[in-house]
């Protein structure tokens, strides 16, 4: 079954400042959306309110899966109808296999543990993630490409409808972004995973081959485009852009709070 | 005091130098002051609430005659300790069954009740240990000692699979006081489990485990404390290691109201080494408190502790260490860690470790941490679809995790790891 991801007029603010200012995307199975833009651009605060991290408030919008609203959800049920986010930085689960988290994932589900264990057997071969990374707790300890192999690993597990992958391609080495990405692509055109990557730069799109491009700044997508759009974006940079498009506000500077004791600057 | 009174201990039996040493515990204890919380070793523990005179010994009547029964049952844990070469059992701190392999008797093993076995053998070894680190508790102790396992290996002797050695204590409003001494004479091994647990009344356990190791000895020491919901337990291990013994120690403790233990090791010898690790998960309104000492006291030994505790609903735990390194311990290394996690908004944990340096020559550190379930690993887990209550029971397994997959009898780290789990599935429903 074909699903879709539709975000409409989704607006989310941190400690009462607004960082997504009313973003519209959409995703369906077996398509591959990159999302580039600047840092501050609000790129990893867009993947966290579409998993539903309690540190943000959506002041507006709708994030729907398949006809379902997702906002009113917890995290988990979201990621139980079919949603999946890829970190940026994954987070460590001292003495937590990844085995064991998977199992967990299948019982909530449903699911045998035991296929899915086997799964990760293959997965992990596939991905080229060694033994004593099976055993360790998730992340514990892992290298930057390590991390992302696991995400990976964890994603072609579980297999979502549709999966976020935050900066997937952001410290880890060519090798691992190469395995990273080639598995990705594999699963859009093998289990018709739509997928919504994350990046400010261009050498992911080699690897997933993404049928459109949006640039985010200032909170908002301000461009949208096939692959072609990435090669424009290289020669002319995100203030070349910014400055064909009219768009004032590249990124989002928090407004600093003055201390009228600090000491005077130089 | 109307019921620890010396007339009270001379009316039990048992040889004539173990009521010596029972008669002159008891005229200590007659003129000792109960102590309070006012005392930093007391402070943050519950001995305020404590009166001597909910409780009373249990009489000789009650203990039994001193000798072999049949093993009564063993309990879960014996079945699941798996091969076992040999078994004592201590009700209300009498033995009342001890077997060994015959292989290893043959080799001089002797496994038996310290009171009661041939020739007086336990008589040089009882107090070896817990004499040099007298309280109150062990004052009532000796007082009121009717027996406890004795578990002896001689010289260059290895003893490789674990003797268990099971403490059941009962009686409402009685007191019992289970004793386990482990000699490991030069180059022995051995492994010994010591279970403690209680049925579900009022009952003090005043417990007292010595474990020397001669030189060169190497002991593994797992303990095991399921008390019962209403049991208070004051207890005190106490290891002395000679020249290159080596002691890895572990305590797991779930059960009890009140459920006290001070876990000393002294380093004696050149090259001594101690591991000491302890798990702690207290819920309902149990209070887990661990007073440890890492007393180096020769040259080249090292120490690592690693006690790792849980707290939910209204249960407290109280952790205090006490790392010593004794002029006379240059080039030793002591190592100590207490990590805690708080479960629920009505739990606490108290983290107090201490130093005290007096050698210049030496690798020393302590780290301690008392927190809830990190937020971030939460949202992780969710991400995977992982529910909040199945993301918390993985999180508070896998903290515990570096201490039970350390567990020195290994084939009590799953049902040990069970235990644990079953703790945490009852979050929520305490003692439900």
């Amino acid at each position: 079954m074909s699903s879709r991801l539709v975000i409409s007029g989704l607006r989310a603010s941190v400690d009462g400042f607004e960082i997504l200012r009313g973003v519209d995307l959409e995703v369906g199975s077996g398509e591959v959306h990159v999302v580039m833009g600047p840092n501050g651009s609000g790129k990893s605060t867009l993947s966290h309110v579409i998993m539903g991290r309690g540190d943000y408030a959506v002041t507006e919008g709708s994030v729907a899966l398949d006809g379902e609203e997702l906002l009113t959800l917890p995290t988990w049920q979201r990621a139980a109808r079919g949603l999946f986010l890829a970190m940026q930085y994954p987070v460590a689960v001292p003495g937590v296999p990844v085995g064991e988290l998977v199992a967990a994932a299948a019982r909530t589900r449903g699911d045998d543990p035991a296929a899915y264990a086997d799964r990760v057997t293959a997965e992990a071969q596939r991905l080229a993630v060694t033994d004593e990374f099976l055993t360790r707790g998730v992340n514990d300890d892992f290298s930057g490409g390590e991390q992302k192999r696991m995400e990976t690993l964890q994603l072609a597990v579980l297999t979502p409808k549709i999966a976020v992958l935050d900066e997937i391609d952001s410290g880890l080495d060519v090798d691992a972004l190469r395995d990273v990405a080639r598995r990705v692509e594999a699963m859009t055109t093998e289990d018709d995973l739509g997928v919504l990557a994350i990046t400010h730069y261009n050498r992911l799109l080699l690897g997933l081959r993404p049928d459109r491009i949006h640039v985010l700044m200032g909170g908002r997508i301000v461009a949208s485009g096939g692959p072609e759009l990435a090669g424009q974006l290289e020669e002319t940079g995100y203030e070349g852009l910014a400055a064909d498009l009219g768009v004032e506000e590249i990124t989002l500077e928090r407004p600093r709070e003055v201390d009228p004791f600090a000491e005077p600057g130089f | 005091m109307t019921t620890f009174t010396p007339d009270a201990s001379r009316a039990l039996d048992g040889p004539d130098w173990l009521v010596r040493r029972r008669t002159a515990a008891a005229e200590r204890l007659a003129d000792l002051t109960w102590p309070t919380s006012r005392e930093e070793i007391w402070r943050y523990s519950a001995i305020d609430d404590f009166d001597p005179e909910r409780f009373s010994p249990v009489p000789t009547e009650e203990l039994g005659a001193p000798g072999v029964e049949g093993a009564p049952g063993g309990g879960l844990l014996a079945a699941e300790a798996g091969d076992r070469s040999g078994l004592v059992v201590v009700r209300n701190g009498r033995v009342v069954h001890h077997e060994l392999d015959p292989a290893l008797e043959a080799k001089g093993v002797h496994v038996c009740d310290l009171a009661t076995c041939a020739a007086g053998e336990a008589e040089p070894w009882l107090g070896m240990c817990s004499d040099a680190s007298p309280d109150a508790f062990t004052e009532l102790h000796d007082a009121f000692l009717a027996g406890g396992a004795f578990v002896h290996v001689p010289a260059g002797v290895v003893v490789d699979t674990p003797i268990v050695v099971l403490h059941w204590s009962h009686g409402e409003g009685r007191a019992s006081f289970p004793h386990t001494l482990v000699v490991a004479e030069e180059a022995a091994q051995v492994a010994v489990v010591d279970r403690f647990s209680s049925a579900g009344g009022p009952h003090l356990v005043d417990a007292v485990v010595e474990l020397v190791l001669g030189d060169g000895a190497n002991v593994r020491y797992l303990s095991v404390q399921e008390h019962g919901p209403h049991t208070w337990q004051v207890a005190l291990q106490r290891a002395h290691l000679a020249r290159d013994a080596v002691l890895r120690s572990s305590a797991v403790a779930l059960g009890g109201d009140y459920a006290r233990l001070r876990n000393e090791s002294r380093l004696e010898g050149s090259g001594a080494e101690s591991d000491l690790l302890a798990v702690y998960f207290g819920d309902g309104t149990q209070v887990h408190d661990f007073r440890t000492l890492q007393d180096h006291a020769a040259p080249h030994t090292r120490s690592n502790l690693l006690f790792k505790g849980a707290v939910e609903d209204d249960a407290r735990s109280v952790y205090s260490g006490m790392v010593r390194l004794r002029p006379e311990a240059q080039r030793s290394e002591a190592y100590q860690t207490n990590r805690n996690l708080v479960l629920s908004e009505g739990a606490g944990a108290e983290s107090i470790p201490n130093l005290e340096i007096e050698a210049n020559d030496v690798k020393c550190s302590h780290a301690s941490t008392v927190g809830p379930v990190d937020d971030d690993q939460r949202y992780y887990l969710a991400t995977r679809g992982i529910p909040p209550e199945e993301a918390d029971r993985l999180i508070v397994m896998g903290f515990f995790e570096d201490v039970i997959a350390r567990l020195p009898v290994r084939s009590l780290v799953d049902p040990l790891r069970g235990a644990v789990t079953r703790k945490i599935e009852h979050r929520g429903h305490p003692h439900g």
